[in-house]
């Protein structure tokens, strides 16, 4: 603006460059002004819910609390008792990290495979679309409940599987099976990463497979150097967060276990359906160790950032990112 | 029909597909339906199974048969006389109705500001709000709580509802995403005629993003429906405030023998307003989930 408007005299320059200036610096701390009052509410939201907590977490976890009565000071006696004395915290690590091992990647699986499914069907996509999503609208209790009876030892899919003459497991009663059980649960609830592979998997650009198919690549080899590397970005992504919901993971063994069990007890049968958040939330929210319950969860958030900077920095050699977008 | 058939016939008459090829391609399509189909039926079963056994009388749900004989139409009508469904459904609806008008309430403004704003710290914010994002919701939960004590908000719906009129990661990212791509021009326009921030946001951003609102509102209420974990942690001492989730879990421990004949029918009417949402509004769904699956 300044270049096309016409040379006055240098005095009436200046005087108006410095006016134009403080100007401009009034305009500036205004926007500033607005910019914060706009972010207000998660300002106080983030300090509140986040800032606070986070810091008071990290305070009770070095504590002996009840909330009844004042914190008792106790140094690292939480995070001894997690990784040397606690029977369970091992259990619950164990029974999550066969989560995170096996039913995220059998689930990620599942969905690349029905995606792809879909990718073949020309006519009725948008039906066969329409179920398979559907059961990922269905609230987690209710697929928990439904799943409880369904794999019940004389329930249908027992049935069914009498009928064939195959092996009828206990499932949520048998230790060993309950894990598979929730695999179950796990993979009827793909749709929303199937979805996403969909996406991404009709992004794939057609000329890539023709220039494979020339090269006289088989199905297979298509699959593994053309279609894998363009959809490892949703594969990274889908891993990662379904790694930190293995965390999480909670509300469907919950549900299984109070519903098979008579004590009432987290983690029914025999500890085989404790996971991380549900060992936190006995100890913190039925026997009120809240320094405890504060120690595992500062423990989970270090050790999921640190999965996560290992999954990031691991992501370099096997995603393949389009036009080198990192 | 006619049209399908002329097309094909042109596409003959340009270069005849060898039959073996047409084979070929015929049993493909046939084998890739089969697998679709058997799929379909293998997500749809549990729903059919359910919606069986709701219809059973107790015995019959225990009992080895598949089919309900004779239905019992009237466990639905049991279920709202015989355990207070109604008292579930309305905290249900609280809290999901007031979730999405904090939600809505308090991230339009910072979502603005994020996007179509200048202002110094502004990446700084953004890149907090992200991390927030990422944080499960378990590291926070234990200080949460014994403020919540301290306020007198357990057993009640409030440390459910009012965290959410202070901003929520994922509806902010989502809603950031949108604006981005909102001409900036409209707005400099408004500005010239002398429009203040809240002005354009109100007039010209908001009506432009209803879409947007309108998805952002539908994941909130989805997700408060479905919500499990903190209803338990902070109103599960309360049955006056249980919502629909959380009674229906309490259930399976509260009664001796369950009765799974109205446990599954209780469950099928909690699931019914998601799955019609669902129906009405699949679009939002599909573009939804791809556009945060894409982006994330």
């Amino acid at each position: 603006m300044a270049t096309t408007a016409e040379r006055p005299a240098a005095a009436l320059e200046q005087a108006s460059t410095a006016a134009r200036r403080r100007r401009r610096r009034r305009a500036a701390r205004h926007r500033q002004l607005v910019a914060l009052a706009f972010m207000s509410p998660w300002i106080i939201g983030f300090c509140a819910f986040y800032v606070y907590p986070m810091i008071s977490s990290l305070y009770f976890s070095f504590t002996k609390y009840d909330i009844l009565s004042q914190p008792k000071w106790v140094g690292l006696a939480n995070y001894r008792f997690m990784f040397t004395s606690d029977p369970l915290f091992w259990v619950a690590i164990r029974n999550t990290l066969w989560i995170i091992a096996i039913m995220v990647p059998l689930q990620v699986l599942f969905g690349i495979v029905t995606a792809t499914v879909l990718t073949r069907i020309k006519r009725g996509l948008p039906f066969y679309r329409t179920v398979f999503f559907l059961p990922t609208m269905v609230p987690l209790v209710a697929a928990a409940l439904g799943f409880i009876y369904i794999l019940n030892p004389a329930g249908p899919v027992n049935r069914v599987l009498g009928v064939l003459h195959l092996p009828e497991p206990l499932w949520f009663v048998d230790p060993r099976w309950t894990k598979p059980g929730l695999t179950l649960i796990g993979l009827w609830g793909i749709g929303q990463v199937m979805i996403i592979f969909l996406a991404s998997l009709l992004d794939v650009p057609r000329q890539l497979y023709e220039a494979a198919e020339l090269e006289g690549a088989r199905p297979w080899q298509q699959f593994r150097y053309v279609t894998l590397p363009m959809i490892s970005p949703v594969i990274f992504f889908s891993v990662l967060i379904g790694m930190i919901q293995g965390f999480q993971y909670f509300t469907q063994a919950f549900v299984v276990s109070k519903a098979g069990d008579r004590t009432n007890e987290v983690g029914y049968p025999q500890d085989s359906l404790l996971f991380y958040t549900s060992r936190l939330y006995q100890q913190g929210f039925e026997g009120f160790h809240m320094g405890y319950a504060a120690a595992m969860s500062w423990v989970m958030f270090v050790v999921i950032m640190a999965c996560t900077v290992v999954l990031i920095r691991s992501s370099r050699r096997w995603v393949h990112y389009q036009g080198g977008f990192r | 029909m006619s049209a399908t058939t002329a097309a094909g016939a042109a596409a003959r008459a340009r270069r005849p597909v060898p039959p073996e090829i047409r084979r070929r391609r015929l049993l493909l399509s046939v084998a890739n339906h089969s697998v679709a189909i058997a799929l379909s039926i293998a997500f749809l079963l549990p729903f059919l199974f359910i919606l069986a056994t709701s219809l059973m009388t107790n015995q019959q749900a225990l009992s080895p048969n598949i089919w309900p004989h004779p239905f019992v139409w009237s466990n639905y009508k049991t279920v709202f006389e015989s355990f207070p469904f109604v008292r579930y459904t309305l905290n249900t609806v609280t809290y999901a109705g007031l979730a999405t008008v904090g939600v809505l309430l308090s991230c339009v403004p910072v979502a603005y500001a994020l996007s179509r704003l200048q202002w110094r710290g502004r990446q700084a914010a953004f890149i907090l709000v992200l991390s927030t994002l990422m944080l499960p919701p378990q590291v926070t939960i234990v200080p949460l709580y014994v403020i919540f004590v301290r306020l007198g908000w357990i057993g009640s719906l409030k440390p459910l509802i009012i965290p959410l009129f202070f901003g929520d990661a994922f509806t902010i990212f989502l809603l950031r995403q949108f604006f981005m791509t909102i001409p900036q021009e409209l707005s400099d326009a408004a500005r010239v005629d002398g429009a203040s921030e809240l002005q354009i946001l109100l007039r010209v951003i908001v009506p432009l993003a209803k879409p947007a609102l309108a998805a952002v509102a539908l994941f909130q209420f989805l997700y408060s429906w479905n919500d499990f974990f903190s209803p338990l942690l902070y109103a599960g001492n309360n049955p006056d405030s249980w919502t629909l989730a959380v009674a229906l879990q309490q259930f399976t421990t509260l009664s001796r023998g369950v009765l799974w004949n109205l446990q599954m029918a209780a469950s099928l009417l909690f699931m019914l307003p998601v799955i019609v949402i669902f129906f009405f509004a699949q679009k939002v769904f599909v573009e939804g989930v791809t556009l945060t699956g894409v982006k994330g």
